[in-house]
């Protein structure tokens, strides 16, 4: 891909992409301004025909107080996202039901209130029911893609995803802590099938008129590394790791017809920014409500929505839960755009990074100065495996200057895991087709390398 | 003469090439595989899970300690199956279906093979009657649930219905979790018993395994 965009730490700043994306209802995204992404499920409730009238019903009025509240607090835009449950892929055409709801409750908000906004929609990969996945061929991706085609049509503005391919093997590389495993599905098998899948996912994009392809997210690896680092099951450094390579991954959208604003849970989102200079969607601490993370103040630092990841449509004091958390993030967002108009976004955006940075080694590599290090490790590799390799080794590198200069703390046990990783990227061959070999012996029953275009 | 502390260390270090080496050796010079397992495997199998309590192990210690240990009582199995030996507990478990998340039961499986158990996954997305088929056939003593959305979490429901309708219920302890999961929602749904975290796991299902021994013994 080059050079970077944003080559200047200072210059990464919440509210400003130097590419700028305008989509849905007039909403320029990545313009000036930082505004809420408010994103929402069900509460437990079985998806059949039986409930399918429930389902509607709680998306109507998720999108009827989500709304109603945006309104209220005079936000200058806002951006909601479908993400698709399970069987809301399996059959597309209840998926596009709901998004034909939700489009057509923004519509009016926007023509009656003048309400700008966006309405993005993600269906869920699920390729990964196939063991081992078939990406390309099989019936499960033939439902994924009419669920993007049928979406589209039902008036989606934005569509993502957060695709699989690597997923099956980087989860048990993962478990075991195996660093060529980690190395090999996100360097090798997902930038190939991000490829593949992009195309499509663009393409369908093309044949609608200002239908707007958003982004990847590397959610199925790093974000379950980092659940799992807070849970004290995997080292910390090994998530910040994963998340820095995670980055070499989700850019492979933006080369293949992504625009922005990448998803919401791409805590890589900075990185991206970086290199394409395309809006991120961002979250943090407003998202507490979905999961916990390190980064609650550092990963708004950048961003250009403002997420809340998910919350279930349950009832609390103030409303239900999805309205109240549009409340949350419209103050977080207003704060943002209010210190951008007086001048102080960098300030603001210092404050975020410093509260969080020295306190997680998933926090540091998130810092401004963290991201251009690891943008320019990727931007100056050639190849999906070489520049997974270097983001890796520039986090690593991180890690280990904030360790010399004593601001980052880590245990006996996280400095040994340190080592350790160091010793596995300096085993690593320098060329994917060897590594592809010793996979093949070592995980080979759970993927299938045709399904990657790999001879085997 | 084989050193067995080295297949103590092997389990704790989780080497398994020296665990199945040293083995292999014991047994060729007349060992007791009751005696290998009694005196250095699950000894360190015990210390690997104090550490991983204590924090001092994280998860991929914790499963190479458990492949040393798979690896080596695959030499032992033969003996302790010709012997009348049987596992800790048999175990079936998946993911229900509509949820496609199976990186937490994919730990729990692997932890509670390290502890001893026999288990059959039965993967991500199964259905009820798959369940039941897998009760018929593997007759466990436990069945373990997972779902990480709010949406397929009514399914452990009907996998515990299904189990009552196939009346197999009473022959089976079910034991479930996953982030949206609660004990509360446990015992709303009829299961036996709730696991917070894959790190506990293992100790409930040692309880609610015993239980049902325990349960056979008096109908017995």
């Amino acid at each position: 891909m080059g050079g970077l965009t944003i080559g200047d730490p200072a210059l990464l700043v919440f509210g400003v992409a130097p590419n700028p994306v305008k989509c849905g209802f007039e909403l320029t995204v990545g313009g000036g301004q930082v505004y809420p992404e408010v994103n929402f499920t069900l509460p437990p409730l079985k998806i059949s025909d039986e409930t399918w009238p429930a389902v509607l019903t709680h998306y109507r009025t998720i999108a009827s107080d989500v709304l109603r509240r945006a309104l209220s607090l005079q936000v200058p835009g806002i951006v909601l996202e479908f993400e698709l449950l399970p069987a809301m892929t399996e059959r597309p055409e209840w998926g596009a039901e709901i998004t034909s709801i939700l489009r057509q409750q923004m519509e009016t908000a926007w023509q009656k209130s003048g309400l700008n906004s966006a309405l993005r929609v993600t269906p869920t990969d699920i390729r990964e029911k196939g063991k081992p996945p078939g990406l390309r061929n099989s019936d499960l991706f033939h439902q994924l893609l009419q669920s993007f085609q049928l979406n589209a049509a039902a008036g989606a503005h934005i569509l993502s995803i957060e695709s699989i391919g690597g997923k099956e093997l980087h989860d048990q590389a993962l478990m075991y802590g195996d660093v060529r495993g980690i190395v090999f599905a996100l360097g090798v098998l997902a930038p190939r099938d991000m490829a593949w899948l992009w195309d499509q996912i663009t393409a369908v994009c093309q044949s609608h008129q200002s239908l707007v392809p958003g982004g990847d997210s590397a959610c199925a690896f790093a974000n379950t590394a980092m659940q799992l680092a807070h849970k004290h099951m995997l080292p910390e450094v090994l998530a910040a790791v994963v998340r820095a390579m995670g980055a070499a991954r989700s850019l492979v959208a933006f080369e293949h017809g992504a625009v922005g604003p990448s998803k919401d849970c791409a805590y890589e989102g900075p990185v991206l920014k970086a290199i394409t200079g395309c809006p991120i969607s961002m979250e943090g601490k407003s998202a507490a409500c979905a999961h916990f993370s390190p980064v609650g103040n550092i990963a708004a630092a950048m961003c250009d929505l403002w997420s809340n990841e998910s919350v279930q449509n349950v009832r609390l004091l103030a409303g239900n839960a999805p309205e109240v958390f549009t409340e949350l993030l419209v103050y977080d967002c207003r704060l943002m755009n209010e210190a951008t108009k007086h001048g102080g976004a960098t300030t603001l955006r210092n404050w975020m990074v410093t509260s969080d940075e020295w306190l997680s080694p998933q926090a540091l590599i998130l810092s401004p100065d963290a991201t251009i290090e690891i943008a320019k490790a990727i931007a100056g590799a050639a190849g999906d495996y070489s520049r997974t390799v270097a983001a890796g080794r520039a986090a690593l590198k991180i890690l280990r200057a904030g360790l010399s200069n004593e601001r980052l703390q880590l245990n006996k046990k996280e400095r040994q895991w340190l080592d350790r990783i160091e010793r596995e990227f300096d085993a690593l061959p320098q060329d994917e087709r060897t590594l592809l070999d010793e996979m093949q012996e070592t995980y080979g029953g759970l993927f299938d390398a045709k399904s990657y275009g790999l001879s085997g | 003469m084989a050193d067995l502390n080295q297949l103590y260390d092997a389990i704790l270090n989780g080497d398994h090439k020296t665990a199945v080496t040293v083995t292999r050796q014991a047994l060729t010079e007349g060992t007791a595989p009751i005696e290998l397992i009694t005196n250095y495997m699950s000894p360190a199998m015990d210390e690997v899970g104090r550490r991983f309590e204590c924090e001092e192990y994280f998860v991929p210690e914790l499963l190479l300690s458990g492949r040393a240990m798979k690896a080596a009582l695959a030499l032992l199995q033969p003996l302790l199956a010709a012997s009348g030996a049987e596992p800790a507990g048999r175990i079936v478990i998946g993911t229900v279906k509509g949820d496609l998340h199976d990186i937490g039961k994919n730990l729990v499986a692997s932890m509670l093979e390290g502890g001893g158990f026999e288990v059959h996954d039965l993967g991500a997305d199964v259905a009820p009657e798959k369940f039941v088929g897998a009760v018929r056939e593997h007759k466990p003593d436990l069945v373990c649930l997972s779902a990480l959305l709010t949406v397929t979490m009514p399914g452990m429901r009907d996998v515990v219905e299904a189990l009552k309708m196939a009346g197999l219920r009473d022959q089976v302890r079910v034991m479930v979790g996953g982030a949206p999961v609660t004990a509360e929602f446990a015992n709303e749904i009829g299961a036996d018993g709730y696991a917070e975290n894959a790190g506990v796991a293992v100790t409930v299902a040692r309880r609610l395994t015993r239980k049902n021994h325990a349960m056979d013994e008096a109908k017995g």
